[in-house]
């Protein structure tokens, strides 16, 4: 009795172009440049691009690079002093600092209540780890081997429990500290950005862009989510702000075409670096994923070992469905690396744990606020460092 | 939607389906299934604890009475303590007795909460009001456009805010311009915050008592792991809220977010949002999402599509005819895009009772590529044909192939199945609809492959 799934994608997208014609669309576009890729590199960069655009950046407060934050970037070497929150570590301290609090509360409490290793404290140092997000698996592996060690007679008292914790959780993600570095001599160096929708893929690249233009280089954003409104302009601003170059298509047209322009582009121009922004999509539609391997393809097809990095934007806030998203997402198109965004909330990120372990997949940035400098470099053992610091200071 | 959940549970009723008496310690071995299944679905560790207990104390607390399945029973419990955290009663968006109605929709970024406004409106203008929107959000880039695309997509009244004025005066004015457009809903859009932002909370709280919004939503992504109920219940302190609207159930997440976040507000959840289409947002049912969650099937969604999207008169007559005689490919293909209406078949799929489980095979999934096969090669036929299929000679099959883009076996295979098909049909006919059950099997033979 039921029949009837044609792709949804294409009638979406179809909506999309015939919206066009209802003159949505902000009014600064070609209309030449409709559908069909093959736009000569001329014509791409003469897009004109309207000053309204620009305004948000005038008004109260904004995620940009805002004054209030404009600290000297990346002094990662800054005091690990209680209260400084400047530096690579205070940062990531900082913006953490809820997933320690949460995760130490437990662990106080937890230790304040029981004096024994016995059933009740397995039970609750499971909901504590549990409450992390950090999965039912590693939980379930940690709690067995911490009372295999107890029967030992290894451990005998629950204040050393945190550094067992530790242990286990830094052995899990350990490795070198990994962030994105372009090699030398590779040009254009290209990144592709995917995600599920309202991950922070635009707001990343921004980020990123703002830090590789900080660094000297030069950078073309390339608008690859031709689906969500607005998402071109959304990114168009953040060009803007880096000072970097910009291919863009029109609302609605072929990724796979903006990012094939944006690769000749690059080259012609000589651009050190692309990053390509998609369309948010969940990990489970088959078409879209279909979508997105054929944008990589193209860029493959232009430029051999491209993508160089393919990355996955994360959600902190995302719960176990996050390993589904790193499991599909590496499966169908492949992932160098992931960046776990919105650290600087109360989530605890806990669930890339279970990423690394199941599917040993590298984080390489993390973003723990608003501010351009927010995006980090991932460092494993200060990341599980920043879960638990000060542990058995008192 | 919560369909690793439902694996789960799926597997303990199956366990305790076979049990013939519930004691306490077969209680014990599946209500910590059950603890497992929610704990990976995300659902709150604290919510958990005291689900199992409420579950654990109904089982153990009453003697199950003779000639009562106690699998039944168990599931029953189960199932009501499901609804019951999810919010008994579905709740409806309220509208204001006098005056306009003012909707704020608030909640983290990258929540859903600018689509979710476009969805929410074109709801309520289909309820026969006229909603204006208006985006408060000047801090995303691009934010306010996003909206003004959306809003004009939809043919709904748009405030045009002025990016650089205040939330508060812009939200004056526009509830000004509400009288000019005739709009008596307007829905505000206000940017991404996180409920630890004191600055942008307290933005919110003044917007809050500006405009006294008759409600407020918290929107959600329903992928949100442990932390939604300490995000949640922050934005239920400091702002308050009347309700919430789940996103992204179109993932495969198994939304436990649902369960923590109306345990943890107490707001009923009024709306999920099931794709990236702007038709595409429900109402929330707790029944229903109850019945998903136990791999019960959801067959009221299901009906109301086919009330929404199917012309009665012309189903009947349709599946009059279907059981006769002289049902043939044109209406068979009238009956394909009738069903297409309604929705990703994917979607359709799970809402059939124990359809779930079966599309995990890879044989039964259904595959859409085959569908639009089948349409292709009926679409390729002459009238004639498709009235008459017995026509079909090998010379016409092979123009039919090459017309569709398929071989000659998907021509001679669809054939085969309509012949099989029409002669099951009529049996079921002559059964005058004795066994209406059966109805969905022999109609999925095509395209479905070993869907019976």
């Amino acid at each position: 009795m039921v029949f009837g799934f044609f792709e949804k994608k294409k009638v979406e997208t179809d909506d999309v172009s015939e919206e066009e014609n209802l003159d949505v669309e902000p009014a600064e576009h070609d209309p030449e440049e409709i559908e069909r890729p093959v736009v000569s590199i001329e014509e791409l960069d003469t897009e004109p691009i309207t000053e309204n655009y620009l305004q948000p950046q005038q008004s109260v407060k904004e995620p940009g690079p805002p004054e209030s934050l404009d600290i000297e970037p990346a002094d990662d070497d800054a005091e690990l002093d209680e209260g400084e929150k400047r530096g690579f570590f205070g940062r990531l301290v900082s913006g953490m600092s809820r997933t320690r609090k949460n995760l130490n509360d437990g662990f106080d409490r937890l230790i304040g209540a029981h004096a024994r290793l016995d059933d009740e404290f397995m039970e609750e140092l499971e909901e504590v780890l549990l409450s992390a997000d950090i999965g039912i698996d590693i939980t379930m592996r940690i709690v067995e081997e911490l009372r295999i060690d107890v029967k030992k007679n290894l451990l005998k008292d629950t204040s050393e429990v945190i550094e067992f914790v530790k242990k286990k959780l830094i052995q899990i993600v350990a490795g070198d500290s990994a962030g994105i570095q372009p090699v030398a001599g590779v040009k254009p160096w290209v990144i592709l950005v995917i995600g599920v929708n309202g991950s922070g893929k635009t707001t990343t690249i921004g980020k990123m862009t703002a830090k590789f233009a900080g660094e000297g280089k030069s950078v073309l954003l390339a608008a690859g989510d031709t689906f969500r409104a607005a998402a071109i302009e959304q990114l168009e601003i953040w060009a803007k702000r880096s000072g970097a170059d910009f291919v863009r298509h029109q609302a609605g047209s072929d990724p796979s075409a903006v990012v094939f322009d944006a690769v000749k582009a690059a080259k012609a121009r000589n651009h050190d670096i692309v990053i390509a922004d998609t369309a948010g999509r969940l990990h489970n539609k088959a078409n879209l994923m279909a979508e997105l391997a054929k944008t990589k393809k193209i860029m493959e097809r232009e430029i051999p070992g491209a993508p160089h990095e393919t990355l996955l934007v994360l959600d902190a806030t995302t719960g176990q469905n996050a390993v589904n998203q790193a499991r599909i997402f590496s499966e169908s198109i492949g992932i160098t690396g992931l960046i776990l965004t919105k650290l600087d909330g109360t989530a605890k990120g806990g669930v890339v744990i279970s990423i690394m372990d199941k599917l040993g997949i590298p984080v390489k940035m993390i973003g723990v606020g608003e501010g351009k400098d927010d995006l980090r470099p991932f460092d494993p053992a200060q990341f599980i460092e920043a879960l638990f610091p000060d542990t058995s200071s008192d | 939607m919560f369909e690793g959940l439902n694996d789960r549970l799926e597997g303990v009723v199956k366990t305790i389906k076979g049990l013939h008496k519930l004691t306490e310690e077969n209680i014990s071995t599946a209500t910590r299934d059950v603890r497992m299944a929610l704990l990976e679905a995300d659902v709150n560790v604290a919510v958990v604890k005291e689900f199992i207990a409420g579950v654990k104390e109904e089982l153990i607390g009453e003697k199950t009475s003779a000639g009562i399945d106690p699998g039944q029973h168990f599931i029953k419990v189960v199932h009501d303590k499901l609804v019951e955290i999810l919010g008994g009663q579905s709740a409806e968006i309220e509208f204001s007795q006098k005056g306009p109605t003012i909707i704020l929709m608030t909640g983290l970024q990258g929540s859903g909460k600018t689509t979710t406004t476009a969805k929410l409106a074109r709801w309520i203008s289909k309820k026969g009001y006229t909603p204006m929107v208006v985006s408060v959000d000047v801090y995303r880039p691009a934010a306010m456009d996003q909206l003004k695309i959306l809003a004009g997509e939809l043919d709904i009244a748009l405030y045009d805010a002025d990016p650089g004025m205040a939330p508060v005066d812009t939200l004056k004015k526009a509830i000004k311009a509400m009288d000019h457009e005739k709009a008596n809903v307007l829905l505000v859009d206000t940017a991404g915050r996180l409920h630890i932002d004191t600055a942008m909370m307290d933005e919110l709280k003044l917007i809050k008592k500006a405009v006294k919004p008759t409600e407020t939503l918290f929107v959600a992504d329903s992928m949100t792991g442990q932390d939604a109920v300490t995000v949640a219940g922050s934005f239920n302190e400091t702002i308050g809220m009347t309700g919430v609207v789940l996103t992204k159930l179109d993932g495969d997440t198994r939304g436990g977010a649902a369960l923590s976040i109306k345990k943890v507000t107490g707001a009923p959840i009024k709306f999920v949002g099931v794709g990236e289409k702007l038709d595409q947002l429900e109402a929330f049912h707790p029944d229903r999402a109850a019945s998903r969650i136990l791999g019960m099937g959801d067959v009221m969604t299901l009906i109301e599509k086919a009330q929404d999207n199917i012309d009665q008169k012309q189903a009947r007559v349709q599946a009059n005819k279907m059981l006769s005689a002289n049902f043939d490919l044109n209406d068979f293909l009238e009956q394909l895009q009738m069903i297409k209406k309604m929705g990703p078949l994917d979607q359709l799929m799970k809402m059939i009772p124990g359809a779930s489980a079966m599309m995990k095979s890879k044989e039964v999934a259904p595959d859409p590529d085959e569908l639009v096969r089948v349409e292709a090669i009926i679409n390729s036929m002459t009238l004639k044909e498709r009235a008459r299929p017995g026509l079909v000679n090998t010379s016409r099959k092979r123009r039919i192939a090459r017309g569709s883009g398929t071989q000659i076996t998907d021509v001679n295979n669809l054939l085969r199945q309509f012949q099989k098909t029409r002669k099951m049909m009529k049996g079921i006919g002559k059964m005058s609809g004795k066994n209406k059950k059966g109805m969905a099997n022999p109609l999925a033979e095509f395209g479905l492959g070993g869907m019976q």
